[in-house]
């Protein structure tokens, strides 16, 4: 069973993003970047399928710019087999839409049995490339997974939802997104880092594809969301209650 | 034409999220009309008495039984040549479900709406919420999510039609199988007024029921948790509030032992009054806390206790 994981590169989720006081945009410049932390998750979880003999082999792909083969050398630091890097303009906007669509393509050539994928990116937090990607393929999904069981042509998924977890039976080939609990991605080792370096990296670009990256939305404005008025400290519980039944009126 | 808004619902009852998303689905200006896709479904009823709502469509089947992807939105397809667009709650359902809808009408869905500018214009938060951006759909149909802590719930008073509509047969490839869902008497934590959430500080689960547990009863209040005591395992999955858990903006929100992550501060940060309790005074909740009190907060949940029965 072939798996494929794409992943995406992403401002790290330590960083406190600034907004640039025109409206344009933000300020990306000289960020500290990283895989996005969804798909590192769906990384580890392919390379634990593989270590269990479930599976053949990882195939890693991104869609972005040069510097995202970062991204994915640290998807095969972790153990991904190969990747697939394609790349696109620095100053290209790529919506979740096109890189469905990206995918599609090489999901009907490379044929994997299962997508394992980020719910979101925690950049745009858009939560919908998964979703459409299986809408594209025709193919059965399980978002939001924080297990996941293989069984013949079977794949069990958990799934975290809003009133606790319900769980579903996908006929392969299926596409999963992965939530939070699904597991804790290893570290990679200094060995590892190094042999990834050397696994075979693909380079294509999306008209390779035969799809179009122009933008269906446009970005009219891009601004701070309204800041909340500096609180005041109080002395006790009493004080607090006090406060919350006068002041605040909300007991 | 008229807006399509897809009904978050368990069978037995309509969830809250969809009066809410209601509100957004009026503020596009057309006609809206309600799906209600289940199995032997008695929703529809409840969604028909919302105010602003012309029609609700039932389509009642046992492949709709559980809100499956691969069957609802085949479904929604179905239907939006009658429909400029489709809007649903941003609950797991309708995330699961939309986006699904949008890729097969080739539309870019723009997700998490918290504003309606025009009926092609919409603000959404990015980057956990720390910026917003307005967005113009440039597609013919629009494809919404909605955050319905954004929005307040439509009132109820309508009376529209009920209609009842055959969708396309069943997909397969998908099978529910079944579901661990939390039983509880409290208000749900996208719905409630008050919220007490408790976070790594709280050490373990016990100490959820034994400190926090009498307040919240007390106060009629939802628990949550941060990831980072869901992560721990104190608490179960579906109490988690942040970035990508569930988006809340009770009128009382109040964090313990909880240090303030930008990731759980994008879950909370739109509440209307928020107090932090919080042993280290410099936890970055306490910038974003209207009250603050720097406590041990095994100390200070016994003394709300005592002082909220006075």
């Amino acid at each position: 069973m072939k798996i494929l994981v794409p992943v995406k590169r992403v401002v790290d989720a330590y960083v406190k993003i600034r907004v640039k006081p025109d409206g344009s945009g933000l300020e990306l410049a000289n960020v500290k970047m990283s895989i996005n932390p969804f798909d590192e998750i769906a990384i580890e979880e392919a390379v634990r399928l593989k270590e269990k003999g479930l599976a053949t082999e990882v195939v890693v792909v991104s869609v972005g710019p040069a510097k995202s083969q970062e991204a994915l050398r640290s998807a095969m630091a972790i153990g991904g087999d190969r990747g697939i890097l394609v790349e696109t303009a620095e100053t290209d906007v790529i919506e979740p839409l096109a890189v469905a669509k990206i995918l599609k393509a090489i999901a009907d050539i490379e044929k994997p049995a299962l997508v394992l994928m980020g719910k979101q990116a925690i950049d745009d937090d858009c939560n919908q490339t998964g979703q459409m990607l299986a809408a594209l393929l025709g193919w059965p999904q399980g978002t939001f997974a924080s297990k996941i069981a293989i069984d013949g042509g079977v794949i069990h998924v958990t799934r975290e939802v809003d009133g606790g977890l319900e769980t579903v039976k996908l006929k392969t080939p299926a596409i999963v997104t992965t939530d939070l609990r699904l597991n804790e991605p290893r570290y990679p080792t200094l060995p590892n880092i190094m042999k990834a370096k050397k696994k075979p990296l693909e380079i294509k670009t999306a008209a390779d594809y035969g799809v179009n990256l122009a933008p269906r939305l446009k970005v009219l404005k891009t601004t701070e969301p309204p800041v909340r008025k500096a609180g005041i400290k109080v002395g006790s519980v009493a004080e607090l209650v006090a406060k919350l039944k006068t002041d605040a009126g909300v007991l | 034409m008229a807006t399509l808004l897809l009904a978050d619902h368990t069978n037995k009852a309509l969830g809250s999220a969809t009066a809410k998303a209601l509100t957004a689905a009026k503020a596009l200006g057309a006609d809206v009309h309600i799906l209600v896709a289940g199995h032997d479904c008695q929703a529809a009823a409840a969604a028909a008495q919302l105010a602003g709502v012309s029609k609700v469509l039932v389509a009642d089947a046992p492949h709709y039984a559980h809100a499956l992807p691969e069957e609802v939105a085949p479904l929604i397809v179905s239907l939006m040549g009658a429909y400029t667009a489709v809007v649903a709650a941003g609950t797991t359902t309708g995330k699961n479900i939309l986006p699904r809808v949008a890729a097969l009408l080739d539309v870019m869905q723009v997700s998490d709406i918290i504003a309606v500018h025009a009926p092609d214009t919409f603000d959404r938060p990015i980057y956990a919420g720390n910026a917003i951006q307005t967005v113009q759909v440039a597609d013919a149909k629009k494809v919404l999510t909605v955050r319905t802590a954004a929005f307040a719930a439509a009132a109820v008073g309508g009376a529209a039609t009920i209609e009842t509509i055959t969708g396309p047969a069943a997909a397969g490839g998908a099978e529910f199988e079944n579901a661990e869902l939390t039983v509880s008497d409290r208000p749900e934590l996208t719905a409630a007024k008050i919220i007490i959430s408790g976070g790594r500080g709280m050490g373990n689960g016990e100490n959820f029921t034994k400190l926090i547990e009498p307040v919240a009863d007390k106060l009629g209040a939802a628990m949550g948790a941060s990831r980072a005591a869901v992560d721990a395992g104190f608490v179960p999955n579906d109490w988690q509030v942040g970035q990508t858990g569930k988006i809340v903006a009770p009128e009382l929100y109040i964090a313990v032992g909880i240090s303030g992550q930008i990731q759980h501060l994008a879950g909370m940060k739109d509440s209307k009054v928020i107090v932090a309790i919080n042993k280290d005074g410099d936890a970055p909740i306490f910038q974003v806390a209207d009250y603050g009190l720097v406590a041990d907060l095994f100390q200070a949940l016994p003394e709300l206790d005592a002082e909220l029965k006075r």
